[in-house]
Parts: C-alpha cells; structure tokens; sequence
C-alpha cells in the first residue's frame, strides 16, 4: 500500500479557473487598470502584462468576529521583569498587546492595495474586450507567428506515420548480425567438426559424440532463430522540427491631425486604433517600423512620446502630412522590400480647398504604394474631408474609412483589411 | 415501504482497525527493540532521488512502528512548488470547487513567494484514507525525510486516532466528497450561471464558522450515497411545504393569536447554514445543495481548527523523535541529522511578545514543549511533577502520550496537561484587558500563585467557543414580515466588529426576507442592533 507518486507533471494550473473568477469580479477595476496601462505606453510595449491594484477592502471576505472592547485575558510568552498585579499602559490602538486570537480588527492593518500581475494574455484579453473584437479576430491575434515544420534527421521516437522502414531494416539488420555473431561462429565449427567425425569410422564413442554435436547444433540453431526480427529498439522515425516562417518586413505610417480640435479623448481614440493596426501587422510580419507624422498645416516626423503628448494648435492642412509621408516611402522604403500601411486619424477638420487635393495625393501617389491605408475620423461630423475620401474608398480596394466616436467602433475598419488579406491567401 | 433502515452504519468501514470502527490497537507500553543495527548509514546526498525516498520511507515506517504509531496508509506524492501554491491555495485540498476567494489566495501566496518573503509550506497533508502527503520537488533528501516523519506518520497518526477526528470527519470519504462538491457547483454554475453561485457562495462563506454542529454527530458524507441523496432531497425540498409558508392566520382574535403563536424555532439554533438551508424561504432546490456543501466542509475543517496546538505538537513531537531514534540506532549520517535539527529548531522557535516576529503562541513550539514535557515526567518527575501530575509520574510514556493524543482537544489538552515547568520556559504571563479600566493588568506570570491561573486562561484561549462571537438565531417572524432574528450573546461584554454588518447582508442575501442581529451584553440588555432589509439593498 505505501507508494510514492509523482504527480509533478500532472495538474498544473489547477487554480486556474479560481483566478478567472478572481479576475472576472474584479473586471471594472481590471479595465479601469489596463485603460490607463494602454494611455501611458508605447504601441510597441502594447503587448505586456501590467501590475493591478485593488483597495483591500474590496476584496474583503467578511465573517463576525469580536471588535475592541470589552474584557479578554491574553496569555504571552517572553516575560521579562512583570510579576503580578503590574499595570501597563495600553498601547496605542487600544488593542490588548498582540493579535493573540487573530481576532483583532482589520482596521489596524492600513488600506494596502491588493497588488497583482495580469500576465500578457491576459492584458489583450481585457484590451480586446474594450474594442469589441469578434473572437475569430482574437485568437488570429494572439497567436504567435506561424511555424512550419521540416525534417531534420532521425529519431527514435516518434508517431507510427513519421517511421523511417528503411533506416528500421538497417538496424534490425545489423542488431540481427550482432546479436548471432557468437553463436554463427560456434555453429560453423561445430558443423566442420560433425564433418570430419562423420568422415571416420563409426565406433559408439564416437557415434556417441555425433549424437551430442547434433544436440548442440540444434540448440544453437534455435537460438539463432529466437533472436528478432525486428524488435522496438531498432524502429527510426524521421524527426520534424517546426521553424518560423520568415517573414518580410513592413512599415507603418501613423498619421495624426494635432490641431486644436484634437482633445485627448480624441487622440486616445486614435492610439487604440494606431495599436490594433500595429498588432494586426505584428502578426504578419517579423520586422515593423513605425513612422509618426503629426501635422497640423505643417507636418513633420516626430517620436512617439511627442506624437501622442505634444499639443499644438492652429489650423490644419491634412495633405501636408500626405505629402511627408510620400516623400519618406520614396526616400527610405522602396516598395520592393517593404510592405508599407498607413493609418490616419484626424477630427476631419481640413482647410477647405485641401480636400480634394488630399484625395488626388492618396489616389494617385500613395495608394499605389501601400498595400493598405485606414481612415478614421474620430467625430461623427461630416465635412468635406470625409466626402472626399468616402468617394475615393468606393473606388479603391485597398483604402477603408470609419467614424469612431467610441472605442468600440474601432475594429470595423479592420474588418475590410481582413477581408482581403483572407482573399489573398 | 415502511421498512424501517438502519442507514446510521452506511459507508462505515466493517473491520475494527479501519475508521469507523470504535476500537484501536492499544497502544504499546514501550517502544519495541531494534530488530538489528545497520551496517552502514544510508546514503546522505542533499538531492533526492525516487529510491532513496523508498529507502528512508521503509526506515522512518520500521521506526514508527517501534512505537507503535496507528496510521492510515501512506501515499507520498511529490509535487512542484506551483502545485504547492494550487494547494494551499484551495485550503490544502487536491479538489475543492471554483471560487475566487481561492484565486485571490492563489495570487497573494504565489506573489509573496516570488519576492521570497514567505517559503513554501513546509509540508501539505491530507486527512484521507490514504492519507496523502505532499513532497515538494525543491527540497533536500533530508527536508524529504523530515516531511515523512512529521506528515505521514505525526499528523496521519493524530488524524485516525484523536477523538474529534474520529467523530467529525470521514477520512474514507472527503475527497469523494469533493469530487462531487466540485462537479454539483460547477453543474449549477452552468444552469444558473457563475454570478449566481458566485453570490451564494459568497454569502454562504461568510458563515462557514457558523455552519457546524457543535455537539451532534454528523451523518457520513460519500459521493455513491451524495449522488443518489441529492436528486431525492432536491425533489423532496421542493414538495415540502416550507413551516414559514405553512402557517396560515389562524382565525382567532388577535390577542389569541399572539399569545398561542409558536416560536421558531422552538429553540436558538447555533448552526446558522443548516437553519438557513432548511428553513430559508426563498431559496431554490439547488441553493440548498450548495449551501449544505458548504456546510459539510466546515464541519470537514472544525476539528482542524480545535487542535491546532495538539495536532502540530504531536508532528512535530514525533519527527524529533523519529529521527533521533534513527541517528541514534546508526541510519542518519551526520549532515541530514543537522540539516533536519536547524529546520526543527526554526519550527519551534518561539519569539517573545514585543519581538518584531511575534505573533501569538507559535502552536508548534507550545504542543512540541507539553508533548515533550510529558514524556520527561512519565521518565524522570520531579517532585513538583509528582504534586502537579501524580498519575502520570512513572507511567508508560508511549501510553500517556497515545493517551493525551486521542482523547483531547486544545483547550482540554492545555488544561489538563500545561506543566509548570513549560510555563516556566516559556515564561508566559497573562495580561487582563478589561475596557472599564485606564490599563492593563498583569493578572499571573509563571510563579506559583500564577500556574493554575496561567493555565485556565491559556486553556480559554483556545476554546473556539470564546474566540468567536456566539451567534445564534433566535426567532422567526412568523406572523408578520417572516424576518430572522439572530442573536449574539456577549463573552465578557466583548462587542462584534463592525464587518458584523457586511456579513448581516450575505445573511439577508441567503434568508431573503429581512434580518435583524442583536448584540446582548452580560446583563441582557440590548447593546447594539443591526438590520438589513434585502427589498431596500
């Protein structure tokens, strides 16, 4: 009956569905935690996990228990110099000198937040929630790039439909010469030997002998035939080994109106759009550079930080930003090498004679370029901006537009993207 | 069908030895020799491997069974620290059901342990037939030995043989029993949908404390029976026409009516969760269920919390002496010996009040000095031994110790068995907390006129009753708005803590109709009242 058990490969992970409950309870908090994470960090650093905090009293389990008051008698350990009937001053707090029954109360204990780790998977999931992202999209998400898998010599272990016959056949073969080696040896001396005694005369000693040999023959012949054909040691299977697939590279051009207008709801509005296109294309490829070009009725490239926190005001000249963009796919990312997206956020406040210039810049000069180029208009307002381009996604395959006054509205623009990179396969 | 069944045996073991059986081998009146010494030491590498735990398992049973030690059949499972998180996680329990507070325990032990501010359990066991012990992959050979000696044979021996085991808790049975607590919550989680069994649960875990029989025998739990019970019951509940929806106005005057109206219950009922789950108006078949699993846990746990100073003390007792027993008779080599003396002697330590680590009586150092302070006076008594425990002064050790083990529980045990001279080591002093006084009072220290006083307080220190707020219900509302009145009887005018009411709410949640809590001091006065109406929360 006594038995020692090794369950350590066994039932990993058992609390697994308690910390999703855990976690579903404290979802509004989570949510409230993973917003601020998404407004103060980089698109690249989008995809990490994030410490949460929550006031303990929230996560409080309540059962009765005694407060302070009343009269109690607590035994202690480690007296020094009290001998009975000494008096001492209560210590601050009231309490009785210790939390001798566990019954003191929680008050004493501060207002320490809860702290814990919501891993990376799990942030997506919540950041995914928020954008309303059908499930089909997430798992293409959050999927890590794909592998394929290639031959890479034998092994010996493997599944039944990876067996190498061949390389079996070799080692039965040669595990058969192996093991039989001795008693082949034995068996043909023994057979000259029986040769020779059957060539003389036949007294009973020596027909005794001949008997004896035969005997032995037989046994070693038996043996011989007892080893196996093919036994498990000698099976080979063809090892496969997954490897990425390579992958090339692309560009993403983030381009944001900084006018007055863009108030900071707007431009997180933005971000969350700029994140979901990047983790759309993190999926594709291994490499990704990301250009940001802010205008206003200049444009210029400038860093994340500043693209994102950076107010500026004045009026806008959307076709500026346009026009840097064109002029740095030419001058740094030759469409042979690069696979070039372009995303563009703006309250679709634009000088009034611009327009139609941005709409003959895009059609003519970049569309060509890129493979894909998202419009968002962050404010539900028509101006002629948004006729310009509505006109022009009509046309093009590779231009798609939204209106996103809430976070929620993001992912649609995306919907189009997969629709053609699902043809395309 | 009105054959009458004698179910009260069901799930009862037939042999006399195993659980539910009243007999025990008797223990032995001293230790059986060595049958021969070992030729050479066993191996010492500090890591471990599947055969050496083989190796010292059978030395460290061959020991044990020198004393005699009674135990149910040992399975030793080695775990990794994760699993060991997962463990403690789900209070020690292989299964248990999904519940969040489980996660948050998960999360605060997996992150305290990450810091390295906490190392992991020492050791995990289960009170289960076998009795599982859990070896965790990061020790040493000679931690693994110590976990041996102190889990699989200390605490599996305490469990089969002290009394409040043997009474509450089903060995044979428990993790059957959890098997089906785990598939029945999350069958309704499915059905009824996880906010739901959330909330009850929630609710229901708030009066766990108060969901156990306190001086009645339980009824066995097994999952064979449980399955086949718990369609019945849920069927059976919902026909039965609840006492609170039954009893219609009577058509008599109204003065009549008052005076003729019984109480319910016709006694204060101190087990709150099996009132409710009886007697709760309003809530569903499968509610009931849940709220009877949660209570058959408790109870499952009650006993734990009676002995934790006994339970503790007597591992702790027989590993020391275990191994001793080994090194001495030439099994332990010199390294393993010392390594598991320093982790002994970080176990017992006891750090003084006013220490930065102190918190409270450490249970391992107190129930190792008693046990240990026993076997001296049955050896070698003093002459204040001889006055204090003349009975036990030159008995057989092995059967005062097997004696003191089964028959008590912390209270009763600190009562009985608390030696001047432990006190003495200890130094303890008991200080008088009385809120009509300016400050406190040293009311005994370890001097002659102080031993009997020390004890009776330590002895009530641990006594459950005291510890926590006896709170029963006290009546039903029958005629009127069918609310529940509990009732808290004060300890030395000791008040409730203000998570009273958070917890009134759960109470309401699980009562449906509104309750009233009552906090009556020493001279039967109403001190404090609380109310939570679940129409208006």
């Amino acid at each position: 009956m006594q038995q020692i058990i090794d369950r350590r490969l066994a039932g990993k992970n058992k609390s697994i569905g308690n910390r999703e409950r855990f976690l579903r309870r404290h979802k509004e908090q989570i949510r409230e935690a993973v917003r601020r994470a998404v407004e103060g960090r980089g698109i690249r650093d989008i995809a990490q996990g994030e410490d949460i905090h929550i006031p303990k009293r929230d996560i409080s389990e309540p059962v009765f228990g005694h407060g302070q008051g009343g009269s109690r008698e607590m035994v202690h350990p480690g007296n020094r110099d009290f001998v009975r009937g000494d008096r001492i001053e209560r210590p601050k707090g009231g309490g009785g000198g210790g939390a001798g029954s566990g019954n003191a109360s929680d008050s004493g204990e501060g207002e320490d937040d809860f702290v814990f780790h919501l891993t990376k998977e799990e942030f997506m999931q919540v950041f995914f929630d928020d954008l309303a992202l059908p499930n089909l999209i997430r798992t293409t998400l959050a999927e890590t790039p794909e592998y394929k898998t290639h031959r890479a010599g034998f092994s010996s272990d493997g599944t039944p439909n990876n067996l190498h016959v061949v390389r079996s056949m070799r080692g039965a073969i040669g595990r058969r010469i192996a093991l039989g080696s001795e008693s082949r040896r034995e068996l043909h001396r023994l057979e000259a030997l029986l040769e020779d005694l059957r060539a003389q005369p036949g007294t009973p000693a020596r027909l005794h002998e001949i008997e004896q040999i035969e005997a032995d023959i037989a046994a070693l012949r038996s043996r011989i035939d007892r080893i196996p054909y093919l036994d498990p040691i000698d099976l080979r299977y063809r090892s496969r080994v997954r490897t990425p697939v390579p992958t090339a590279k692309a560009v993403m051009f983030c381009l944001m109106d900084v006018s007055g207008s863009m108030d900071e709801a707007r431009k997180d509005l933005a971000k969350r759009f700029f994140i979901l296109l990047y983790l759309f294309l993190t999926r594709h490829y291994e490499k990704i550079e990301i250009v940001f070009i802010r205008h206003h009725t200049q444009a210029q490239e400038v860093s994340e930080h500043d693209f994102f926190h950076a107010t500026e005001t004045g009026g806008t000249v959307v076709s500026s930003a346009l026009v840097l963009m064109e002029d740095i796919i030419q001058a740094r990312y030759p469409r042979g090498e690069w696979n070039i997206y372009g995303a563009q956020a703006s309250d679709g406040d634009n000088w009034h004679d611009d327009s139609p210039r941005c709409r003959e810049i895009l059609e003519q000069k970049i569309l060509p370029l890129v493979r894909y180029f998202a419009y968002i208009q962050v404010v539900e307002q028509e101006q002629n901006l948004w006729h310009e381009y509505s006109d022009l996604a009509m046309e093009s395959e590779n231009f798609a537009i939204r209106k996103a006054a809430e976070v929620d509205q993001i992912y649609p623009v995306f919907r189009d993207l997969f629709k053609k990179e699902g043809a395309a396969k | 069908m009105s054959d009458t069944y004698d179910r009260r045996n069901n799930g009862r073991a037939a042999s006399p030895g195993e659980y539910g059986g009243r007999r025990h081998p008797a223990p032995l009146s001293a230790p059986l020799p060595l049958k021969e010494r070992p030729t050479a030491r066993l191996p010492a590498p500090s890591d471990w491997t599947f055969e050496l735990i083989e190796q010292y398992h059978d030395v460290i049973r061959a020991t044990a069974q020198r004393f005699g030690l009674d135990t149910y059949p040992n399975q030793l499972e080695i775990i990794t620290a994760e699993q060991m998180m997962d463990a403690y996680a789900s209070v020690g329990m292989p299964v248990n059901y999904r519940h969040w507070s489980y996660g948050k325990e998960f999360i605060a032990t997996e992150k305290n342990y990450r810091r390295g501010q906490m190392g992991l359990a020492y050791e995990i066991v289960i009170n289960s037939n076998p009795c599982i012990s859990y070896l965790m992959e990061e020790n040493t050979m000679a931690m693994q030995a110590l976990v041996i000696a102190h889990a699989a044979y200390g605490h599996n021996s305490f469990f089969k043989g002290n009394y409040l085991f043997r009474m509450w808790t089903d060995a044979s049975s428990i993790i059957d029993y959890l098997v089906y607590a785990k598939n029945y919550v999350a069958a309704c989680e499915e059905r009824h949908g996880i906010d739901a069994v959330e909330l009850l649960l929630d609710s229901c875990h708030a009066l766990m404390n108060y969901g156990v029989d306190r001086y009645r025998r339980p009824s066995k739990l097994s999952l064979t029976q449980e399955l086949a019970r718990a369609k019945d019951r849920e069927a059976y509940a919902q026909q039965q026409v609840n006492e609170i929806w039954r009893t219609l106005p009577p058509k008599l005057g109204r003065d009549e009516a008052e005076k003729e109206a019984p109480r319910f219950p016709a006694e204060p009922q101190e087990n709150l969760l099996y009132f409710i789950e009886k007697n709760a108006p309003l809530l569903e078949p499968w509610q009931r269920e849940i709220v009877r699993i949660v209570r058959k846990v408790a109870q499952y746990f009650y006993p734990q919390r009676q002995t934790q100073v006994m339970n503790e003390g007597w591992a702790t007792f027989w590993h020391h002496h275990l191994l001793n027993t080994m090194y001495d008779d030439g099994f332990l080599d010199d390294g393993i010996m010392i390594e598991c003396l320093k982790s002994h002697t970080n176990v017992v330590y006891q750090p003084p009040v006013g220490h930065p680590a102190y918190s409270g009586m450490n249970p391992y150092a107190l129930g190792f000095a008693m046990y240990t302070d026993i076997k001296r006076i049955c050896e070698a008594p003093t002459e204040e031994d001889r006055l204090w425990f003349p009975d036990m002064a030159g008995s057989s050790w092995l059967e005062t110790l097997d004696h003191a083990m089964r028959n008590f529980k912390d209270e009763s045990f600190i009562g009985q068995y608390l030696s001047p001279r432990v006190m003495r080591a200890f130094r303890l002093f008991a200080i008088t907390d009385d809120d009509t006084e300016p400050t406190l009072e040293v009311s005994a220290i370890h001097d002659e006129s102080g031993y009997r006083n020390l004890r009776e307080a330590m002895s009530r220190q641990y006594d459950l009753g005291s510890r926590e707020p006896n709170i029963q219900v006290w009546s039903v509302n029958l005629r009127g708005d069918r609310s529940l009145m509990l009732r808290h009887t004060q300890h030395n005018n000791r008040p409730l803590h203000d998570g009273a009411y958070e917890v009134l709410k759960h109470v309401a949640r699980l009562w449906g109709f509104p309750v009233h809590l009552e906090s009556v001091n020493g001279q039967g006065a109403v001190a404090r009242r609380w109310t939570v109406d679940p129409s208006t929360t």
